[in-house]
Order: C-alpha cells, then structure tokens, then sequence
C-alpha cells in the first residue's frame, strides 16, 4: 500500500506540470488581456503597464520565469487585476471561507444523500423510495440559482430570521450551506439507491442474510460498504469542487470565497490568479482521485493495491 | 469491437436464463410491466412530440414580440403568459425544449459512450502495462484527426502533407513516449486516469472561449465543449465498478473458457453496472441543460430570440418575484422531464438487472 | 465501522448547527448593523452596496467606477465638487487665479490640508504624486488625462527625462502652478471630479517599497494615509470596505457619518434582496425586473436620477452595407426609442436622438434625428435593398447581459418589421467583446460611454479620426477640424457653437445609432439625507447623514 501511494504521489508531478504548462499558454491565446478596457489604453501606457509586469518579454521566457518563481520560492506571482495583493495572498485569503462553506455543505449533503438513498434502495418501488427519491430529485431539478434566492425570499426577508447575504457570523453560514448542500445530497441519493441495489442482491448479502445476520447489519455493514462505491467515485471530484467554492453560491450569498476568483480570474484574464487557482484545484483532484482510488480497495476486499 | 446487439442471446452468461428469451427481450417485458417507468416514458415522448410539433399549432411564433403588452400573466390568449417583451411563453418553452431536449440527449450520449468505453477500458486494464503498439497508434490517429480539424476549421485549406506529417510524428512520439512510461512501469489506468485528472483541472471557461476563437460559433462546439467535461466522472464511475467487479468468480470463469477481452468488458461487465451508469447517465442530462445556459453566457450556444429551457429558467429566476410565470412553468416543464427520466431510468435500471430476475 | 462514520457525521453536523445557532439575527454582529462608540451612542453608519471589488485603493492605480466611489470619500484632490451641481469648489486649495490667457492655473494650498496622519500637505507633494503619475515604469492606465500639461504627455512616454521640464511647479510651500498646453475650459472639472488628480501620499508609500512599484502594501487598513473626509478602516476583499471619519481633515466640522461602509455587490439582485432585510442603505443599482415593482410597493426608496452617459449603437462603416450613409440612416430611424425606453429599460431613461447630452455643462445639442419609417424605407431601397431585399449578413454584437439582450432582442424585431432587413444576433463574454471592438470585427455593436467629467467634450472628442475609443472607422476631415477648433476657442459660447456643429455631422453621418440616455436606476433608504442627485453620480460623502428618527418607531419595511 505505501509502494502504491508513493508511486501516485510522483505521478502528481508530471500531471500538475502538464496543468500548469497547458493553461500558461492557453491562457495567452485568449481574445482580450488584462488590461484589455472599455475605455482604451494608448499603445504607450499599454506597454509600460506590460514592461511593468514582464509581459513584454518573449512568452517561453515568461513561462520560464513563472516556473523558477513557482518551483524555487512558491511564489504565484502578483495579480493582474487586485494590483496589491499576490495570488498566495488571495488564496490564503479565500480558501478557508470556501473550505469552511464546502465542508458544512458536504456534512449536509452524505448525512441526507446516504439516508435517502439508502431508504430508497431497501425500500425499493415503494412509497418511500418515490417520496426519497422525489426528495432527492427536487435538489437536481431546482438548480442552486433557484433555490438560493428562494430560501432568502423565504427565511430572510419574509421570515427575518436571516441576512440576505454576507459572512459574518456563524448564522450566516447557514442558508448557503443548506442551498449547496442540497445539491449534492441529490446526487449522492440517487448514487446511493444506484449503487445499494446492485449490491443487495449480491451472493455475499444473501449468504449474510442466510446466515441471520441482522437487517441493519446486513444493510449497513455489508451492502452500504459496496453500494457507495459510484458515490465515492463521484465525491473525488466533488469534494474537490465543492471545497474550492462554488461561483453561485457564493455571488448569490456576497461570501469572499475562492469560487468567485476561479471565474472572475478567467473573465478578468488576470493570467497568474487564473493559474494559481488551476493549480490548487488540480493538486486537490489529483489527491482526492488518489484518496478515492485507496477507499475504493479498501472497501472492496477482493482488490489488492499493485 | 463488437457491439452488443439488442437481440442476440447471451449463451455464455453464468446465471440462469429462461430459454429462449435474451436480456434485452426480457428486459423489456419487465419495464413495460413497470407502471411508473411506463408513465416516465409516455411523458417524455409526450413532451418531445409537443416540443416539436406544437410551435406549428400555436398562433404564435417564438419570436414574435408585443411590447406594449410585456409581461402578462397566463391567460385565455396565452396560456402560460408572456415574458418582459411580450413574447408567448408557451411557444418559446416548447421552441426552447427542442434545444434542451436535444443537447441534453446528444451530449449526455456523447459523454455516455465516451466515458464508458474510457472507464471501462482503463478499470480492466488497470494492471496492465503500457503497450508500445497501442500508444502508437492512438497517439498517430489522435494527430491526424487533429490536423484534420485544423485544415478545415482553422487554415480553411486541406493539406495532405500536413496530416501526413503530422500523424508521422504523434505516430513515433506516441511510441517514444510509450516506450519511457513503458519501461518505468506505469499501467494503462495510470496513463489514462491522470489524463482524466488533467481534464478535470483545465479551467473551462478559458478552454470554451478558445474553442470559439478558433472554430467560429458552431453548434458542434457545443456538444464537444459539453462533452469535454461530462465524461469525466462517467468514466470515474464505470472504471470504479469495473474493478469492483473484475475478481468476482463469473468474469474470472468468463477468463478461463478464453473469453475476448473486448467481449468479457461489454458482455459481462458492462451489463453487471448498468445501475451507476444509468443514474449518472440521468443525473448528467440536467447538469447539461444547464451548462447549456452557461455556453450560451460565453456565447456559444443558442442564439436569441431563440432560447433554451435553461436560459428561460436563468431568465425566470431573475424576475420570480414580479412575473412568476416566467420561473414557474419553465422550471415545471424542467422538473417534470427530469423526474420522468429518472422513473425510467430507475425502471430501465431494474428491467436490465440480471440478478434481481430472479427474485 | 460504517456506523462510526455516520455516528461521526451526525456529530460533526450538530455541532455545526449548534455553533451557527438558530435564532432571529442579532444586532450587532451581524457586519451590517451600526456598533456602539465609545461614548455609548450608536454610531452614525451608512452601508452602501458598491458594485464590483475594487482593483486597488491606489488613486493611481484604479480604472473603475466601483474604485471612484471608494476613492472619493478617502481622498480629495485640489478641488472639489458642489454636491448639488459638480461645480469646481475650494478644497486643498482654498482659491486659485487662472492667466488670461488660460494657460496657468495658481493654486493657493490651504494651511491646514493635511494627511490624515496629521502631516501637513505641500505643493511639492502634488508634484510629486503627479510625477509618480506620469512615470512610465509605474505604468498608470489613467496618465493620460494628465496630459494636458505642459510637457505631460512626452514625459509619460518617456520622451522627456527631465520632470521640470513638466508644467507643474511648487512656488512655495503653499502655491502650485500648473501650466497647460491649450486653454482647456474644462480643466478645473476633471481636476475637481477625476481620482487621477488626486495626490498620495509619498512619504508612506516609499515606507512600504519602491513608488513605483504597483504592488505595495500602502492601501491596506494600518498602512494607508489620505487626505478625504475619511480614512481607510477594514479592507475585507469581497466582502466589506469601513472607513471612519478622518480627525485631520481640514473640513472635519462638516463630516456628519461616523462610519462608511462600502460592499462589492456584483450580483444586482442579490444586492437587493439585501437592502430589502435592511442591510444596506443605498443599493449601487436595481434590476430592471424590480423598477415596478418599487414603484408601487416602495415609491420613496426608489432613486431615478439623470446621469451623464449614452447607451448606443457603434457601426462598422468599413462593412458593406454600413458603409452607405443611407443605410446607417435608414436602421437609426427604423428604431422605436420610446417604446424601448417604455416597454424594455423601464427606468425612465431618455430616448436620444443626438450624441451628445442634453443640458451637459449648459449645452445642448440642437441637430436631432429626424425623419419617419417611410424615410427610413426610402432610403434603404436607394441604397439598394427595397423592403430588405438582397440584405447581406449582418451581425448585432453585444456583450452577455440581460438587459443588452433585450434591447437588442427589440431592435432585431424592429428592423425586421419596419424594413424587412434581418440581423443575428451575436453575444460575447466581456473581454472578447473588447478585442472585437478594438478589431473592429463586428458589423453592428451595442456600446455605452458614461462621462468622466461634466463637459460636451467627452462625448464629442471619441468620434475624431485615429481616437482610441472611435473603433467605427468612421474619418470626417470637417470634424477633426472642428474638434481641434473646439479646444482652442476663447469661451463656452464659441466653442459651444463650434459643438453643434459636430453633433449635426454625427447625425447625418451616423457612425453611431444613439438610443437612449442613461439614468441611474438604485434604491436607496428615504432616512439618508444631504444627498442630491448629480450627473456623473457623484456624492460627496461629507454632506450625507442618516436621519435619525424616534426610538418607537420602528422600521417596518
């Protein structure tokens, strides 16, 4: 197993290498730079702006440039667009508000996703996996530029009992949450139901039901270990969305998450935000498919890590 | 590769058949017999059927505008009312419906067929190492298909020495590069995950709006800027279900009496995870009606005074307060495809199960 | 073991649901609500909505409108602005003399313009912030507007080396002289209304790395100094701007807030779902949807004020058909602008049959479109195309928004019914939009110019040949004359003439289809007084208070 993770973890260099690489020069290909304004800048004042920030030089010698920085100090260069902050800055700034924001979403989202979605697979074409799944559905079918506003409509300005936007106190963490949390809840229900129902009727489950094990035990520590796998093949990918902050929610609910900038910084051409922003999400889909890859053997005993 | 043909019988499958019947036989016996499939059925033919005839009934046409009337609520004149300039919501909900519907099939398709074969492959072959031959190929053919692109798309003048060359030397890179990753030992998984992983990572936006810079506006963008992105965790999925499945005893006596590598995935594995499959399948067709409306944000996509049911529902969500109608019954007609394609998604799951047959 | 990661989960959730806690908002903490001063008393606050987060807090640094705001009520430059007309008013400098012949402006510096650090201000501190300004390694987008001193320009591109060879000269301590190179009638209004001719502070600006380094730490809460009625609090990135009062500035007896808090808004709906629970006080602008809306359910909350700027149609007249005058003619007239400010913009904006804006500075523009959709259909089938026969490709560009969207949804529609001639429509993410704009790759482009200044200049002077802003490849050798012409003339009425004359060729000739003239639609809380509407939306912040009112009665919105 630590042969498998060490030889995962050396992978992660030449993917994050290709990420970086590619988006550098993709980046520089797109209509528009950052200095790009309604009101145009004379050719003089654009090419002090790019002698000011090194965009005059030859590209293969930005690129290099931007590597020695990255590699030898971790530095991601200053933004285009905040001119007083450095990209480190602004994602030490915004990662936290976007990982708080994620992660009470993700605890909201497995304990609804995996209770419906279990109630739906034992409870299969009846009542009650309509009503679950019809639960779950409503969160796929409402997209969160729906559902956002409608619970602030509801609970802050018609009921009082919330702000209508900001992040300030606890309080406040609590209807964004709820809106992105609902989201995924849907797809890890339905996932769930997918995943329980091809498990339940697997020869193992009926040999534990056989040999009287009981309902809940069956259900739980048997059929649930194998039926979240397309759930944990979802979440790697998931998680590491939903924990780099979600655009939506967080323009929707004015919170100074790391969304917004992934977006913003792409719109903005602000070329060192978009990059430091692509290499954070990238590291943390490279980790999390690793995670993934290790639960996955994990959960299924009949698959070794080679 | 063979395809897996809808009414050939599966002689060699482990668990039991009744004679004379086949899978797909069978399984459709058993979703027809399912109520509440059947019902998510009639009503997605119901709507498709009304999205594409109905504009003609109507005396409106989607484009047409009254804007001394505005918006107006549903009424004998318009039954779903109309939107900010006075244009008839029910035509340009069904007019809008032929674009979603469309997309939402074509690309979830593309993005099925692509992540399947993708997920699968890589799942069977996850400890296999690299062969030179394959990475040579593939890599040759992915050049010449390239520079094709290129010649008609962006240089608007056909060059055989240009594909010649270039599919010459993604031909030796490919085998170059094969040959290094070869001899340090990484799999076949490896390779095509971490591919899968540099997808995931390159940021969208930026890779749509070159896609348009050099391509033009075309509709086919749209399926493959769509496509791009939707196949990546349908692979993730079916390769994770894959390997769950590899060791168990009926593919490894599918192994021993010499079974087809081709042949062990899509007869008897693919059908043993259709479940997963057929709920992301439904779970990525709103996903892309959605990311529709972000396209047509970027400017690819539709274009007004044609619209989309995303773009109506992105529009409606602005005004909910005012015009409810406009939010309302886009979102209904949305919310009704969606369930009806989960019932027979979930019906469809449960007709193609092989083992609960037999319960 | 599954059952201790659910067991673990469920935990992980109630304590999370406990440290939110579930009860009513509570004062105080809530980011919005006013704290309590030392004194005991509620601190007088005002929570404006602001658009989008600012680049920088640098005044020569920042571009946008966003910034000006924030700008406005840190800093303030050598004049400053009448809150009800724009109009120059003493400010650093408490008066000024200018030569006869127009050319040399003397500043008298007021004895206690001071930082807010408590340091003096000198006239060598405005020469020297303006040749931060004006170095070409600094790189500042907005340098230009400088450049109508003496020697300025060549300086800025570094042409000239020797900065007293620019025409900004401290003759003492307290007296500036500023020299320009024409008469330009309208330089004390862009010195009292633009942040580019605001000064900094060097002397902290070199604490924190080089001045010409973009990148310093200066403008963060701590660091920054400024010289406005309020001085810089919390800088907290998208979420909220505080800025308290200033006890150093020289008019600190007028400044009524004891706090101004500013938040980036960009998503306008959201912005006022948030004034409605009382957040803000002043939303920085209301979704169209919601104009009715307010109109019946909160007629004194909702602010239309006239703003200078015109929301038009650039045209291509390099592109077949739009090179035919006629043509352009027949589209401009073909267009219902009171029906499109009725029925689609809804906010009481003005239809605009001429470039210019009427009542700017005293002028108004006397040349207006005219002519009737059987005009309009006479002169397309002259030009060829009878009832839009043979009418090419045609494209209408805008950038992704809702509202250009709809406009252009009605245009296409009007041009169709009125003279049969058919156009795509055609929307492009922002920047992309620029560059077609910068390439003139387009055929027909929706466009906005809102005014810098108060003066007919800004709207005249883009149309000249070889103007960065012009993009039509429009060329008229008259009215480059004219525009020359207009800078060098003795007084307003002269050049104000020579003005009419401009509008009258752009209305004949028609690089641009003029729509509608811009009004500020916003939202703001009827408690919030000393507060007038203005044309370039300027509010000097020293003026505003929020009125209090009795303890029993209670908000009831």
């Amino acid at each position: 197993m630590f042969r498998f993770i060490a030889r995962r973890l050396l992978q992660i260099i030449p993917v994050l290498w290709f990420i970086v690489t590619a988006t550098f020069f993709m980046i520089r290909f797109v209509p528009g730079g950052p200095f790009t304004a309604e009101k145009a800048v004379t050719p003089e004042i654009l090419r002090n702006l790019e002698a000011h920030y090194g965009l005059d030089k030859p590209l293969y010698q930005q690129y290099f440039d931007y590597m020695g920085n990255l590699l030898l100090h971790g530095d991601l260069g200053p933004s285009f667009k905040y001119a007083s902050r450095t990209v480190n800055e602004i994602i030490a700034d915004k990662l936290p508000v976007s990982i708080e924001l994620g992660a009470i979403s993700l605890g909201i989202a497995l304990v609804f996703g995996l209770i419906l979605g279990v109630i739906a697979a034992i409870k299969r074409n009846s009542f009650f996996d309509y009503l679950a799944s019809s639960v779950a559905m409503i969160g796929i079918c409402v997209p969160t530029f729906v559902l956002g506003p409608l619970l602030v409509l509801f609970f802050a300005i018609h009921l009082g009992w919330f702000n209508a936007s900001g992040w300030y106190t606890n309080i406040d963490r609590i209807l964004p949450s709820a809106t992105l949390g609902m989201v995924y809840a849907a797809y890890v229900a339905r996932l769930t139901r997918g995943g329980m129902l091809e498990v339940l009727n697997q020869d193992y489950i009926r040999t534990a039901r056989a040999k009287g094990a009981s309902e809940f035990r069956v259900i739980f520590r048997h059929a649930l270990r194998g039926g979240i796998l397309p759930v944990i093949s979802f979440l790697g990918p998931a998680i590491a969305g939903i924990l780099t902050g979600s655009f939506v929610i967080e323009t929707i609910f004015q919170i100074p998450g790391l969304g917004r900038e992934f977006v913003n910084s792409a719109f903005n051409r602000d070329y060192t935000l978009v990059l430091g922003t692509v290499i954070l999400y990238a590291s943390l889909i490279v980790t999390l498919n690793l995670i993934v890859d290790v639960v996955q053997v994990w959960l299924n005993p009949k698959l070794k890590f080679e | 590769m063979p395809t897996i043909l809808p009414t050939e019988p599966i002689p060699d499958e482990p668990m039991e058949l009744e004679q004379g019947s086949s899978l797909w036989r069978d399984a459709w016996h058993r979703l027809s017999k399912n109520k509440i499939a059947v019902f998510g059925g009639v009503t997605l033919i119901v709507l498709t059927i009304a999205c594409i005839f109905g504009p003609l009934l109507s005396s409106y046409s989607y484009e047409d505008q009254n804007l001394n009337l505005g918006a107006s609520a549903p009424s004998m004149s318009h039954w779903l009312g109309t939107d900010t300039l006075g244009r008839d919501l029910l035509v340009r909900l069904l007019v809008g419906g032929r674009i979603s519907i469309g997309v939402g099939l074509c690309a979830t398709l593309v993005a099925l067929t692509i992540g399947v074969v993708y997920g699968a492959t890589a799942g069977f072959f996850a400890d296999s190492k690299i062969s030179i031959k394959w990475m040579a190929i593939l890599s040759g053919v992915a050049g010449v298909f390239i520079s094709i692109i290129l010649c008609f798309f962006v240089f608007h003048q056909w060059s055989f020495g240009l594909v010649f060359k270039s599919g010459l030397i993604a031909l030796t890179g490919g085998a170059l590069m094969g040959a290094v990753l070869k001899k340090i030992g990484v799999t076949v998984d490896e390779l095509m995950m971490r591919i899968v992983d540099i997808m995931y990572a390159l940021p969208f936006t930026i890779f749509v709006i070159l896609l348009m810079v050099f391509f033009g506006r075309n509709i086919v963008l749209l399926f493959v800027a769509i496509g791009a992105v939707e196949w990546l965790t349908m692979a993730r999925i079916v390769r994770g279900q894959i390997m769950s499945i590899k060791k168990m005893e009926f593919i490894e006596a599918a192994r021993s009496i010499g079974l087809g590598k081709s042949r062990i995935i899509f007869r008897h594995m693919i059908p043993n995870v259709l479940g997963p499959i057929i709920v992301y399948t439904t779970l990525t067709i709103p996903a892309v009606m959605l990311l529709e409306a972000f396209l047509s944000f970027l400017g690819l996509g539709v274009q007004p005074p044609l619209s989309s049911w995303g773009v109506l529902i992105k529009d409606g969500a602005e005004k909910m307060e005012e015009f409810w109608w406009l939010l309302v019954f886009p979102g209904t007609i949305f919310s009704l495809t969606l369930f009806s394609l989960n019932f027979l998604g979930d019906g469809l799951r449960d007709a193609l199960d092989v083992r609960s047959s037999k319960d | 073991m599954i059952r201790r990661f659910f067991a673990s989960f469920l935990s992980i959730i109630a304590v999370a649901l406990f440290l939110t806690g579930c009860g009513k908002r509570n004062s105080g903490s809530s980011g919005y609500d006013a704290p309590i001063g030392e004194d005991g008393k509620k601190l007088m606050v005002y929570n404006a909505g602001n658009g989008a987060e600012p680049q920088d807090l640098d005044p020569q640094v920042v571009t946008g409108v966003p910034e000006h705001n924030l700008l406005m009520t840190l800093f303030e430059g050598l004049v400053s602005e009448d809150p009800q007309t724009l109009e120059p008013v003493p400010s650093m400098a408490e008066s000024w003399d200018v030569s006869d012949d127009g050319l040399v402006y003397t500043f008298h510096l007021r004895e206690n313009a001071k930082w807010s650090n408590g340091e003096r201000i000198f006239a060598e501190d405005f020469v020297q912030s303006y040749k931060r300004m004006l170095t070409p390694a600094f790189a500042a987008e907005y340098s230009y507007l400088l450049w109508f001193v003496v020697g300025a320009e060549d300086y800025n591109k570094g042409k000239l080396d020797d900065y007293s060879k620019v025409g900004f000269k401290a003759l003492d301590e307290q007296t500036l002289q500023v020299t320009l190179n024409n008469p330009t009638p309208f330089f004390l209004r862009i010195l009292a209304s633009h942040y580019a001719w605001y000064p900094v502070p060097l002397k902290v600006i070199a604490q924190f790395g080089s001045l010409t380094d973009k990148s310093t730490r200066w403008t963060q809460p701590g660091n920054m100094v400024s010289n406005g009625p309020f001085q810089l609090k919390e800088w907290s990135p998208n979420q909220r701007i505080v800025m308290e009062r200033n006890p150093h500035y020289w008019d600190a007896a007028t400044v009524k807030l004891d706090q101004v808090r500013y938040y980036p808004t960009e998503d306008i709906s959201s912005e006022e779902r948030t004034f409605r629970t009382g957040q803000l006080d002043k939303t920085n602008e209301l979704p169209n949807a919601k104009i009715d809306a307010y109109r019946k359910n909160f007629p004194e909350s909702l602010r239309i004020e006239p703003y200078l700027g015109i929301y038009y149609y650039r045209l291509n007249v390099t592109r077949p058909p739009l090179d035919d005058k006629r043509v352009r003619k027949a589209l401009a007239l073909a267009i219902d602008r009171e029906s499109i400010v009725r029925n689609v913009t809804r906010g009481g904006q003005d239809p605009a049959y001429a470039v210019s804006y009427p009542g700017t500075a005293g002028y108004t523009p006397r040349a207006q479109l005219s002519g009737d959709l059987a005009e309009a259909k006479r002169l397309l089938a002259a030009a060829g195309f009878p009832n839009g026969e043979n009418w090419p490709h045609v494209e209408l560009l805008y950038n992704t928004s809702e509202n250009h969207r709809a406009i252009a949804e009605a245009i296409q529609q009007m041009w169709r019914t009125n003279l049969g001639v058919d156009v795509q429509l055609t929307n492009q993410e922002w920047k992309v939009y620029l560059d077609s704009q910068d390439n003139q790759d387009y055929w027909v482009q929706r466009a906005g110019w809102i005014a810098d200044y108060v003066d007919p200049n800004v709207f005249l002077e883009i149309w000249t040949t070889g103007n960065l802003n012009n993009d039509t490849g429009w060329s008229n050798a008259e009215y480059d004359q004219l525009a020359a012409a207009a800078l060098a003339a003795k007084n307003d009425t002269e050049r104000y003439e020579i003005y009419q004359r401009m509008d009258a060729i752009l209305v004949d000739e028609l690089p641009v289809i003029p729509i509608y003239y811009y009004k500020r639609v916003y939202a703001m809380n009827p408690k919030v007084k000393g507060y007038w509407p203005t044309l370039l939306d300027n509010h000097p912040l020293k003026y505003i208070y929020i009125e209090e009112e009795p303890e029993a009665a209670a908000e009831t919105e």
